[in-house]
């Protein structure tokens, strides 16, 4: 099957009348994503696109819709307020695809969270996607995804789609395709994410996609030496980054050693994670450790 | 963003932190009038974004307002190069001058985020006006911590546990605690991504005070800080990339000589890291952005042609809301508005790829398709010889 989302997901989209929202769930739709509601303040009692109800609060869409998941188009300013809201009225699982939120209001959010059983995907991701179940929520191109058993989990957006089209080229399928998000805090990590691949009977492999900056691809390494019998192929982009500088991802800033390519691909290696020799090479590495 | 240490330590102040007297100078007047104001001596600090101005000689001591004139003179119109700035150098616009001070003993105070604990962290040290790294690195027990709990606040007792445990004198631990308090403040306030006092100086006749200052803000927080937008200082920064985030275009300068224009900032960091398999070095990060328009293409494309170390050119687009047509009319669009010809290497694939590609054919330009990264690699490998 899949992890996350499935053909179970009844998907409510925050920011549904802006220009982004719009048009990306519209996308999501015709991928086959059942679309339940959209809540922007102010539209309440309109129906989106003759389709979809609008709403003014993310509880009275849940009350009324049931909707489980909620995909964020909220711009920058109010996108934390949008987490919090959607959490607030006890939806399971989020995807923020908003980028550029302050960091210390991810800070809070973060906090926030802690006790809660709401799990975020992002901020600034591509969202996420399972191919069998038809429920895409996000931004990705559908058509280059095809159902499968491998699960990917990657800090990018269009590196992403790059591994993603590589798989589907040979023929290898996708169970669920994650993007937790480029900044330095975003709501679930690539151990959350490896946690529910390793746990997934329709899972045979995992695809982690890391970047230079922060620690995460280490405890990623740390959680993978210690539980993940499954094989998991690597890839860690930035070899070429000069230290201090921002590349794109607020996350991507080499502060330290340990936030090297060359540092991370270390410790992944001694997880016994194979590393793709290059970024054009992510498919077949993934060809040989299945076969 | 960084701004200078006269305005980090204008904002400094007007929280509460005291800094040394003294006034930011551009001209031999003002130079003069600040040094008198001083008592006729103080110390000349020449005012860029860089570290390291002390060993390069931005950093002098001045016993009367004539000395005071010679050496702002000599810094101010100047280029300074540090271990930071590169062989280029920073140039000098402003000298901040201070009063002197006889100074006991330096300690290190700083906040940053700390990516994994997701909560501001506060670091201080007995081991001030150190470089901080070589501290981490080689004396990491001489660093203590306390992380923030971002609801609650920084509460007293934390502050009053930095203070005594970097062993600030026990008639000064309230003012220190005051001071810690004060700084998280500003961070908060501001959404610094660094605030950092090294050194923090005690003097002989007991006061304590920010010698030194460097704040960092959150690019992402600057929509609601105009304040801080305003202190921005473009001729600090390198002319392209100022040019670049006029567009909304992400823009880093590096030394090699292969432009490259990528959607996706992951992506951008795999075609740079393919370039250097392929034996030739990225002359730039550049990520376009998702949703760019043709406009945004072509002002990114111009970047590169622009940039004189660039000999050739690698595009990846991998379309989704960016779709490739768009981006080969907008690289198409900014070939025209110059002479410059130079080997293009273009790899297109996802939403409307085929059109794109039509687009680059038909345009008489000199473009070598591609169409995958292993391709674009080899192809890059060949042009260099």
């Amino acid at each position: 099957m899949s992890i996350l989302v499935d053909k179970n997901t009844k998907l409510l989209v925050q920011g549904l009348t802006g220009r982004e929202g719009s048009f990306h769930a519209a996308r999501c739709m015709e991928y086959g994503t059942n679309l339940v509601a959209g809540v922007t303040p102010g539209r309440g009692g309109t129906i989106w696109e003759d389709k979809v109800p609008v709403f003014d609060t993310v509880s009275q869409a849940v009350d009324e819709t049931g909707a489980n998941v909620a995909l964020i188009f909220v711009p920058a300013a109010f996108a934390a307020d949008a987490i919090l809201e959607s959490t607030d009225a006890g939806i399971p699982l989020i995807a923020c695809i908003t980028e550029g939120i302050p960091v210390m209001e991810m800070v809070k959010v973060k906090k926030y969270l802690e006790d809660k059983s709401t799990k975020l995907i992002g901020p600034n991701c591509p969202g996420l996607i399972s191919p069998e179940g038809k429920a895409k929520i996000g931004i990705m191109p559908g058509n280059i995804h095809t159902p499968g058993r491998v699960g990917v989990v990657s800090r990018s957006g269009t590196l992403t789609y790059e591994a993603v089209n590589q798989l589907t080229e040979l023929g290898i399928g996708q169970s669920t395709c994650v993007g937790i998000g480029g900044d330095p805090i975003v709501g679930s990590s690539f151990v959350d994410i490896l946690e529910l691949f390793n746990n997934d009977p329709d899972t045979d492999a995992i695809v982690l996609i890391g970047e230079i900056g922060g620690t995460k691809e280490q405890e990623a390494a740390e959680y993978i030496r210690k539980n993940v019998d499954k094989p998991v192929v690597g890839l860690i982009v930035g070899t070429t980054a000069p230290p201090g500088r921002r590349m794109g991802h607020a996350g991507a800033i080499i502060t330290g050693s340990a936030g090297t390519a060359e540092e991370k691909v270390r410790s992944l290696i001694e997880a016994g994670v194979s590393i793709a020799p290059s970024p054009a090479e992510i498919g077949v590495t993934v060809q040989k450790v299945l076969t | 963003m960084k701004v200078h240490e006269y305005q980090a330590k204008a904002i400094l102040s007007q929280f509460g932190i005291p800094v040394p007297d003294g006034g930011v100078a551009s001209t031999s007047q003002e130079v003069n009038d600040i040094i008198e104001n001083l008592g006729g001596s103080g110390v000349v600090k020449a005012q860029i974004h860089a570290g390291g101005r002390g060993m390069a000689g931005g950093v002098k001591v001045v016993g009367s307002a004539e000395e005071a004139a010679t050496i702002a003179g000599e810094l101010l119109g100047a280029k300074l190069v540090t271990h930071q700035t590169g062989p280029e150098g920073a140039p000098v616009d402003n000298v901040l001058i201070e009063k002197t001070l006889s100074v006991s003993k330096e300690y290190y105070l700083a906040i940053v985020i700390d990516g994994s604990t997701k909560s501001p962290v506060i670091m201080a040290s007995e081991a001030g006006g150190m470089d901080i790294e070589e501290v981490a690195a080689k004396t990491p027990e001489r660093i203590i911590r306390v992380n923030v709990d971002s609801i609650v606040g920084l509460q007293p007792f934390q502050c009053r546990a930095l203070a005594y445990g970097i062993n600030i004198p026990n008639d000064l631990i309230r003012s220190a605690s005051t001071l810690i308090a004060n700084l998280y403040r500003v961070f908060e306030a501001k959404d610094c991504s660094l605030a950092e006092i090294n050194p923090l100086a005690v003097t002989e006749d007991g006061q304590l005070l920010a010698l030194d200052a460097k704040l960092n803000f959150d690019d992402d927080a600057l929509f609601r800080h105009p304040d801080l937008v305003a202190l921005r200082d473009p001729s600090q920064e390198d002319p392209l990339e100022v040019e670049a985030s006029k567009f909304g275009i992400n823009y880093v300068k590096l030394d090699g000589d292969v432009g490259c224009m990528v959607n996706g900032a992951g992506l951008a960091m795999a075609t740079m890291d393919s370039i250097s398999m392929a034996d030739a070095m990225p002359a730039n990060f550049l990520d376009v952005g998702g949703g760019a328009t043709e406009e945004q293409v072509s002002q990114a494309f111009s970047i590169l042609l622009a940039d004189p170390q660039v000999k050739r050119i690698l595009v990846n687009v991998f379309g989704g809301i960016l779709r490739c047509d768009v981006a080969a009319r907008g690289i198409v669009a900014a070939c025209k508005e110059t002479e410059i010809r130079i080997p293009i290497v273009v790899r297109m694939l996802g939403t409307n790829a085929d059109e794109g590609k039509e687009i680059l054919a038909g345009s008489g330009l000199t473009i070598s398709l591609v169409k995958d990264l292993k391709e674009a690699a080899s192809v890059i490998k060949e042009s260099a010889s």
